[in-house]
């Protein structure tokens, strides 16, 4: 009854994007950025239309999906978690075992459709730890602490078995940025640090010989100039060509005479720096900047420990792929093939990134109804 | 445990939560800043730098080759042209199917099992969307049955480069030379950026010694490029600037005229206009034809060049290097008179003997020419009265007098790889042979024998020298010079050495004189060879042993292997009055000189001067 009151007294309020579950100013900053990048795209793809009308369809898809994510509650999203992620790990020992792919698995194939299931496990990690987190008060205990370490490690194990470091990665720095959310003291957080610092040279022998080959050619990428060096050698002179204002639109030289590679995906931000310059990579970086500060403050606004955990590992994780993406670009980072959100030319990521933003926006838009 | 959960601090976790967040921000917001400076750096401060390699990235410098100059002769006839060669070749992205394709040319003409190992190995070396030549040197015939079917052919197309052609082929082989593939000594002398485009460059003869005339200057072309090295568009151009024409003073109609009548005879006839120093005719026999050299000879043809007992490869006019003989008899003889010790005449018994010395220095005239002056000596060729006109002149004042005709030493010739020969002296025994000279060394010298080699080159030079009094020239092969941006040709003023000036200028006379009587006089040893002739010329013949005889053994020609036979010999100037030509014939193993290189000699005369057989 009470809620009826509430829903009839508040029906009158409800704007059109208050009633399809959409947080306005998080929307003109996603809707800016993929249009921004449909403009790099534009030029990154030799001008190629069929290219933009595929990228188009991918972005109304995602962005329909978004919308339709939005739509349910945190509640019922948080009630079906656990499952969602036990489905995740069973499709991930399944790649494993009859994947398919070139080089490496990642692909299954369900007869009508083809995804990779490491894009089920990049939602679901961060949710099933909040999911677990939730139940008793924050700060977590040790004990709880090291649970969490286990469901971040296994998958984070099972992906790099595929193997795509890439993803692996940002997999577990979702689930590592829940539990520093979440309010781990910092002594444990620095002494993990130490940890993995001293680690580091163990993780040199699991690494597979072309993931040692991209380290060392991080460490020094003129010695290899024809194989992986070239990559980021190119890329450096697209971006210091580029200069202050870029050399234009479709000006590129770098790119368009294809002395860049992976231009279209990884490599779009070098595209974008030496058509647009610094300036250009300034207005990219401000909406970026912006989409994660309002995503920072949805998850404070948030009434649930879950939804807070969810909705800034969402965040934080988006910027560390735009991090990741852009470090490798400028030489900052060794390569590691991950996309540029919203912009690189690409699918499953692309959905699985409006998921996420779906999650946050049903966040926002479903507080009212929490805070009673 | 539901209530539990409500006791839970709330704003507590909430404070906790944003506490974090904002830690997080921070973190993100210093990220972004090294981000952005990282890309300061790149963008602001390296810029210079990445637009250099983003330039360099993608202009490409094309080198344009020049074309080579090209080779005339006296009267304009082209000795060394650039002719257009044909190739078929594929562009590997434009064809379907190689296979068929391949299979379907051989239809049009033939394509042999190295064409296609060949084809394979540059598909494998070169970018699929380059030209990769599959035949070359099409015959027109061929060229012009794949042009009717073209259109069968998608990616397929025939190239046309220039090549270096000559179409007098082995008769101007040893003057002109010829060019071949630039290998890599001549790679280290070369200038690289000019030969960046150029594949060939002169090999021998005025091919060589002319190269950095003919060669001409490369250009450029400035291409933009992809990463796959294709080209998208021209930029920039600097046409090359074409090499220069020469002009030789060779006649090339008598030169293949020399060349025909030396016929089967190894040897070699060099001409010289005596009043400048042009070389009219160059020949050496035999030649061999030079147009293989240039798209490159196969191993098996040059190893037959190579190693056939005839030398062809060996360019005898200026490194052939024969005793002389009695050709020297003028020049000694006009020694002689500058000295003022030849005007008495003496007893020829057929012998001669060395004071104190039993050994017998024969004359080639068994029963000797009895009193003999010097004039007799030059027309019947009397060793006698040579071996004692040396004796008295000693060998250092004959080797002064023989150089100032350039014996013993380079004409100055402008190709390269000229031979000095030889005239010795006592200083030249004692530096190279560490010997002292002795007296009957003296002797042999003074008929062209022991130590004394010549170049045919050299005999000619010296001849002409001989015949216009003691006016000498460097004998040159190149008249003019005319590249592009001349209106006119420019000649190449003629280089005097030094005079010879005798004491008395009238001796010049009487030396000529003699040797026109080798010819026009009775008793001359050449004197059949100047019968009917309607100039009147001069000459000297001369016959050099290749094998020397004991001492009053008798000279079997029909006995002797043919390659031990005595070498043939004839200078000869003409007309006599004014000399127009000088010339040095010499017939290995052709026996005696008045019998093959005097009647050779004459045929050169006539068709130079009366333009006979040519």
């Amino acid at each position: 009854m009470i809620t009826d009151n509430y829903t009839a007294a508040n029906r009158r309020n409800y704007s059109l994007s208050e009633s399809l579950h959409i947080d306005v100013p998080l929307m003109i900053g996603l809707l800016l950025t993929a249009a921004l990048g449909l403009v790099i795209l534009y030029s990154a793809g030799n001008q190629n239309e069929a290219i933009i009308y595929r990228q188009l369809t991918r972005l109304a898809v995602a962005f329909g999906i978004m919308v339709v994510i939005a739509q349910i509650s945190p509640q019922q999203l948080r009630f079906w978690t656990p499952w969602l992620f036990a489905i995740g790990i069973i499709l991930l020992i399944a790649v494993l075992t009859f994947g398919e792919g070139k080089g490496a698995t990642r692909w299954l194939d369900l007869g009508f459709v083809r995804f990779q299931p490491s894009e089920i496990i990049k939602i679901t990690l961060p949710m099933v730890l909040a999911w677990y987190l939730t139940d008793a008060p924050l700060p977590p205990k040790p004990s709880k602490v090291f649970v969490c370490i286990i469901l971040i490690i296994v998958p984070t194990l099972l992906i790099a078995k595929q193997p795509d470091l890439g993803t692996s990665l940002v997999i577990a720095s979702s689930g590592i940025f829940v539990m520093l959310l979440s309010g781990i003291r910092w002594r444990y957080i620095f002494t993990a640090m130490l940890a993995a610092v001293a680690a580091a040279p163990a993780l040199w022998y699991v690494m597979h010989d072309y993931q040692r080959q991209r380290v060392l050619t991080f460490l020094n990428p003129e010695q290899d100039l024809l194989g992986s060096g070239w990559h980021i050698v190119q890329s450096k002179i697209a971006l210091g060509s580029g200069g202050l204002y870029g050399k234009g639109w479709l000006n590129g030289t770098q790119s368009h005479l294809e002395f860049l590679p992976e231009r279209s995906t990884d490599f779009i931000f070098a595209v974008y720096g030496e058509e647009f310059g610094l300036m250009g990579i300034l207005v990219l970086l401000s909406l970026y900047l912006f989409i994660i500060a309002r995503s920072l403050y949805i998850s404070a606004q948030a009434q649930s420990t879950f939804s807070r955990l969810v909705g800034g590992s969402i965040a934080i994780t988006f910027f560390f792929n735009i991090f990741v993406n852009i470090g490798m670009v400028t030489g900052l980072l060794p390569v590691v093939g991950l996309p540029l959100p919203l912009v690189s030319y690409g699918g499953t990521s692309m959905v699985t990134l409006m998921i996420a933003f779906g999650i946050l926006m049903s966040v926002h838009t479903h507080r009212k109804l929490l805070s009673q | 445990m539901l209530r539990k959960l409500h006791i839970k601090d709330h704003t507590g976790e909430i404070r906790l939560f944003r506490q974090r967040a904002i830690v997080a921000i921070i973190i993100i917001v210093l990220i972004m800043i090294g981000i952005v400076g990282r890309l300061i750096y790149l963008q602001i401060f390296s810029h210079q730098h990445y637009s250099t390699l983003s330039q360099k990235n993608r202009l490409k410098i094309v080198p344009l080759p020049p074309t080579r100059g090209l080779i005339y002769d006296r009267n304009g006839l082209l000795l060394a042209k650039n002719i257009p060669s044909f190739s078929l070749e594929l562009i590997p992205e434009q064809v379907k199917d190689i296979d068929d394709t391949l299979a379907r040319l051989n239809k049009l003409m033939p394509i042999s099992d190295s064409d296609r190992k060949h084809f394979r190995r540059l598909v494998k070396q070169k970018r699929r969307f380059q030209s990769i030549p599959l035949r070359y040197r099409l015959t027109e015939e061929e060229v012009a049955r794949f042009s009717v079917n073209r259109h069968l052919f998608k990616g397929v197309s025939i190239q046309a480069r220039l090549i270096r052609y000559y179409p007098f082929g082995e008769a101007g082989v040893h003057t002109i030379g010829y060019v071949g593939r630039i290998d890599t000594r001549e790679l280290q002398r070369i200038d690289t950026a000019n030969y960046s485009a150029t594949t060939h460059i002169g090999k021998l003869g005025v091919e060589r010694s002319y190269e950095n005339e003919l060669h001409g200057q490369v250009g450029y072309q400035q291409e933009e490029v992809n990463a796959q090295d294709r080209t998208l568009r021209i930029m920039d151009k600097t046409p090359p600037i074409a090499g220069k024409n020469l002009r030789l003073n060779i006649d090339i109609k008598l030169q293949t005229f020399v060349d025909k009548t030396l016929g089967e005879y190894r040897g070699s006839i060099v001409a010289i206009d005596p009043n400048n120093g042009e070389i009219l005719a160059f020949v050496s026999k035999p030649g061999y034809d030079p147009n293989p050299f240039v798209t490159g000879i196969d191993s098996k043809s040059y190893a037959a060049l190579r190693d056939s007992p005839d030398k062809p490869l060996f360019n005898r006019a200026i490194l052939g290097q024969y005793p002389p003989g009695s050709t020297v008899k003028p020049f000694i003889g006009l020694a002689g008179l500058d000295a003022g010790i030849a005007s008495n005449s003496l007893f020829c018994p057929g012998w001669f003997e060395l004071e104190g010395d039993d050994r017998r220095y024969r004359d080639w005239k068994k029963r000797g020419h009895g009193e003999t002056n010097l004039d007799k000596a030059i027309v019947e060729s009397c060793d006698v009265y040579f071996y004692e006109l040396a004796q008295r002149l000693r060998i250092d004042k004959m080797h002064r007098f023989m150089s100032l005709f350039g014996f013993g030493k380079k004409t100055g010739i402008d190709i390269l790889g000229e031979l000095p020969g030889l005239f010795p002296s006592r200083e030249w025994k004692r530096r190279k042979r560490h010997q002292a000279w002795f007296p009957g060394e003296t002797l042999i010298t003074g008929i062209g024998q022991g130590f004394t080699l010549t170049t045919p080159l050299q005999l000619a030079s010296a001849t002409a020298t001989l015949s216009v009094d003691g006016l000498h020239f460097r004998p040159a092969l190149v008249h003019s010079i005319q590249g592009t941006n001349d209106p006119e040709p420019i000649l190449l003023p003629a280089t005097r050495y030094k005079s010879v000036l005798l004491k008395n200028p009238q001796n010049w006379q009487r030396i000529k004189r003699a040797m026109m009587n080798v010819l026009h006089g009775s008793r001359g040893t050449a004197r059949s060879s100047a019968q009917g002739a309607s100039y009147t010329m001069a000459g000297k013949t001369g016959t050099a042993q290749v094998f020397g005889i004991a001492q009053d053994a008798k000279y079997n020609a029909e006995e002797l292997d043919k390659r031990l036979h005595d070498h043939s010999l004839f200078i000869g100037f003409a007309p006599f009055e004014k000399p127009t030509i000088a010339i040095a014939v010499i017939a290995e193993n052709g026996g005696s000189g008045g019998h093959v290189a005097a009647p050779l000699a004459r045929k050169v005369l006539d068709a130079y001067l009366l333009g006979k057989g040519l």
